[in-house]
């Protein structure tokens, strides 16, 4: 017996271990209590309460979370290409990456927002910002795909967008970098900031039925840097807030000679007076030269067009359309809470937070109680648009969503923390520190009139030690709190792609309910579809090769093509003719330069092929289909220019002939 | 003893997890069950919303026209007019191995029909390839019943 105690001994000390360990690792640092696991997890075959849409930063991609479970359900291609999903490769989707500058395979996308009825979430559309070549992306939720993009001329540094007013009338859009106007010669000293560089703010329209978007007007505005901005909503709808910093006006240097003045601004828009002038007249149309890119459902198709016009408003010189405000320390965030009555700047190298009333902001406008002018636009004095300061709330406010009870919460950049606060009292509530250095944090519904806010999720810059090490880079990570109680609890942490910046959450059903299964093969307009294996053919116009090939468990047809020449440009058209929900066939060819195919049930999407040498080169399925998936192949035979070798093409002597007629006279 | 440090391990991670019984109930998108009651299945049916089918003495041509245009889009990739099997069985014969009722339940109703009928399963271990789920409309079944008949020579 005295032999076996030891064992017995260290048995139990390695059950201990296993039975606490086995539950939830402790991580360095973080207070995760015992509960937490239970209210993070999602049994399999559970469905996640939110979907949670988060910017993809410099990835230039959207990427869609569960909550509260942080699992990733799909990347959203965007503004740049992604190979796996063909956008951008297929002939159908390089027409939506098109700019003025023609093709751009990247782009850095940095907010999202949800389209919304009445100031509260709808469920239709999420847009998505590009920041490097000014542009506002429009992505379907019912297809989870990218529906248009629009450019935005006389722009730079599209950072301060896309947020929206309450209904979606318009998408904004402000230059966090001015530049001199695109129909201004732009070819002068960058030391001519003062003189030559503007900031733009664009409206850009979203029509209520198909989402078009337009570029409505633009506002003409003194060169700073635009930051960020919320749309006034109730009381203050018809008005929009946008932070900006740099009112030195700096041209070099900025991280010290943008932030010499102790205070910036933030512009207040009235755009329902904007839109008066406009009616008026008081626009002025400008060359410009931007593209807008549409998908077409029906043919599954994007149309690139160019447009060379655009209405710009004076804003300085047409009154009383803009105010500035001004906000301690290079202001960041700029939030309007759910009653409309609050905003709440953030200055990023701020130890307070300020908060705006919109009825002291009016009656300060109404009594001109202004404190001179900055560039020709009233700025209206500090103190009478304050309803207060929010008292040493933490280091580096960056941006603050609301949970619909009169409480806010706000990122702290510098000291790492989310802070809980009244927005009535101004009195700090509680706080929970985040790893590392939160940028965005999100509430479902949280910049809405009507939050849902049982969660609250920080987007933290700076991973170390949270995630096993993966050489210099680690995935950013993303930490979810659960906010149902008056205290914030750590429940969950999940890594992110790319970048995120601000994020969006919405209860599924809003979104669940709508999402398109399957595309219905007789309402392919595609002009090259297939519709049926009798229909597959190889035609030739010229050097031009056009496939006509279709896909089904686990064949394509035609699967032998011969006569394809050095020289020619081969277009593989390929429709999927299943009509079952989450079959795509994918199709690659050997020595392709493009990059793969994806193509959805009853879609037909196109894949250009330049074949460099002769040989037999194969085209196989890449998306593992039913139990036959690997037999699913082909080859082409590609003969020297100037062969003999005539077109021809087939499908397996046991199998229908794309060629024959043959239901017609069963045997 | 070996026996009761395993079980005191075990009771430990029950005891330690706090003992999680909460069942949940059958989530939406949970395995579809095997067939519940066997004896009550009736193979000749299948399983499907249609309990009866109707078909006509001689053979309606317009309808059969209608099912002939959707085997063209959404059944002829796989299977032949012939008895030859391609992916799918070949359709010669089998409005006379199968009764409308059943063809009319497989088509629109694949996936419980393969998970659930005898017969389906056995094609499946023939084929290999469950039959795709093309959302066949109950107008299109139809018109195919007919297609399928005028195949196998009904006038």
């Amino acid at each position: 017996m005295k032999k076996q105690f030891f064992p017995f001994i260290s048995s139990l000390a390695v059950f201990f271990l296993l039975a606490f360990a086995g539950c939830k690792p402790k991580n360095t640092g973080s207070a995760v209590s015992g509960d937490a696991a239970q209210k993070a997890y999602v049994p399999p075959g559970k469905y996640d309460e939110f979907y949670n849409f988060v910017s993809g930063g410099f990835s230039g991609q959207l990427a869609v979370y569960g909550l509260p479970s942080g699992r990733l359900f799909r990347v959203i291609p965007v503004f740049s290409v992604d190979p796996e999903k063909g956008w951008g490769y297929s002939e159908e989707s390089k027409p939506m990456l098109m700019t003025s500058n023609g093709f751009e395979p990247w782009d850095d996308l940095h907010h999202t927002e949800l389209s919304q009825t009445n100031g509260e979430i709808d469920g239709r559309w999420v847009f998505g910002n590009g920041n490097n070549t000014p542009r506002v992306a429009r992505i379907n939720l019912k297809t989870f795909r990218t529906d248009e993009i629009i450019e935005l001329p006389n722009s730079a540094g599209n950072h301060s967008s896309p947020f929206i007013t309450e209904n979606t009338e318009y998408v904004v859009a402000g230059t966090r970098f001015s530049v001199p106007p695109d129909y201004e010669n732009g070819d002068v000293p960058i030391s001519t900031y003062k003189q030559n560089f503007k900031g733009t703010i664009s409206f850009i329209s979203v029509a209520k039925e198909t989402g078009n978007m337009d570029i409505a007007f633009q506002l003409l505005l003194p060169g700073v840097n635009f930051d960020l901005s919320h749309a006034g909503k109730g009381p203050s709808h018809g008005w929009f807030f946008f932070s900006c910093y740099n009112s030195e006006q700096a041209n070099s240097l900025l991280e010290v000679n943008a932030s010499q003045r102790d205070k910036d601004f933030i512009l207040a828009v009235n755009w329902k007076k904007a839109e008066e002038y406009l009616k008026a007249g008081k626009g002025v149309k400008k060359a410009a030269k931007y593209a807008r890119n549409r998908w077409d459902e029906k043919t599954h198709t994007g149309v690139h067009e160019i447009l060379n016009e655009v209405t710009v408003l004076d804003a300085v010189a047409l009154k009383d359309i803009c105010y500035l405000i001004p906000c301690p320390k290079s202001p960041h965030g700029c939030d309007v809470d759910p009653s409309g009555e609050y905003i709440v700047g953030s200055g990023k190298l701020a130890a307070l937070i300020p908060v705006f009333s919109f009825t002291k902001l009016q009656k300060a406008i109404g009594a001109k109680d202004f404190d001179g002018e900055y560039e020709g636009i009233p700025v209206v004095k500090y103190e009478s648009a304050l309803h207060g300061e929010v008292k040493k709330p933490g280091l580096g406010p960056l941006h603050t969503e609301f949970d619909g009870k009169g409480n806010a919460y706000t990122s702290f950049f510098v000291s790492s923390e989310i802070v809980k606060w009244n927005i009535e009292k101004l009195e700090v509530l509680d706080r929970a520190p985040t790893y590392y250095s939160i940028g965005h944090l999100c509430i479902p519904g949280g910049d809405s009139k009507k939050p849902n806010a049982k969660y609250v999720i920080g987007y933290n810059k700076i991973t170390k030690d949270r995630y096993l090490p993966t050489g210099p880079e680690l995935a950013q990570s993303a930490q979810i709190f659960d906010i149902s109680g008056d205290k914030m609890q750590l429940i969950n942490d999940f890594p992110t792609i790319g970048e995120p910046h601000y994020a969006q959450a919405v209860a599924a059903d809003v979104i669940s309910k709508n999402s398109v299964k399957i595309f219905k093969i007789e309402e392919n307009m595609h002009p090259y579809a297939s519709k049926g294996e009798k229909e597959s053919k190889v035609v030739r116009e010229g050097n031009k090769v056009h496939v006509y090939i279709t896909s089904v468990r686990s064949h394509f047809s035609p699967d032998n093509i011969e006569g394809v020449k050095v020289g020619d440009e081969v277009y593989f058209h390929l429709t999927n003719l299943e009509q079952d929900w989450d079959v795509p066939h994918g199709f690659a060819v050997k020595g392709g330069n493009t990059a793969e195919l994806l193509v959805m049930p009853g879609e037909t999407q196109t894949l250009k092929w330049t074949p460099k040498k002769a040989g037999i080169f194969p085209i196989y399925c890449t998306d593992f289909c039913s139990a036959l998936h690997q037999e699913m192949q082909g080859y082409v035979r590609v003969s020297p220019a100037g062969s003999s070798v005539p077109l021809t093409f087939s499908l397996g002597k046991n199998s229908t002939d794309p060629k024959a007629n043959s239901p017609e006279t069963p045997k | 003893m070996k026996k009761i440090v395993l079980m005191a391990i075990i009771a430990g991670f029950i005891w330690a997890c706090g003992g999680n019984a909460e069942t949940e109930s059958t989530p939406g998108e949970a395995p579809k069950s095997m067939v519940e009651d066997k004896e009550a299945y009736d193979a000749k049916r299948g399983v499907g919303k249609f309990t009866e089918v109707e078909v006509g003495a001689t053979l309606d041509k317009a309808m059969a026209a209608e099912g002939k245009k959707a085997f063209d889009i959404k059944c002829s990739s796989c299977h032949k007019l012939t008895d030859e099997r391609l992916v799918g069985p070949g359709w010669a014969k089998v409005t006379e191995r199968r009764t409308p009722v059943w063809i009319m339940n497989f088509m629109t109703n694949v996936d419980e029909m393969i998970d659930k009928d005898p017969e389906a399963q056995a094609m499946l271990e023939i084929c290999l390839v469950r039959m795709p789920n093309q959302n066949v409309s109950d107008t299109e079944a139809r018109g195919l019943l007919e297609f399928m008949r005028e195949n196998d020579g009904v006038k």
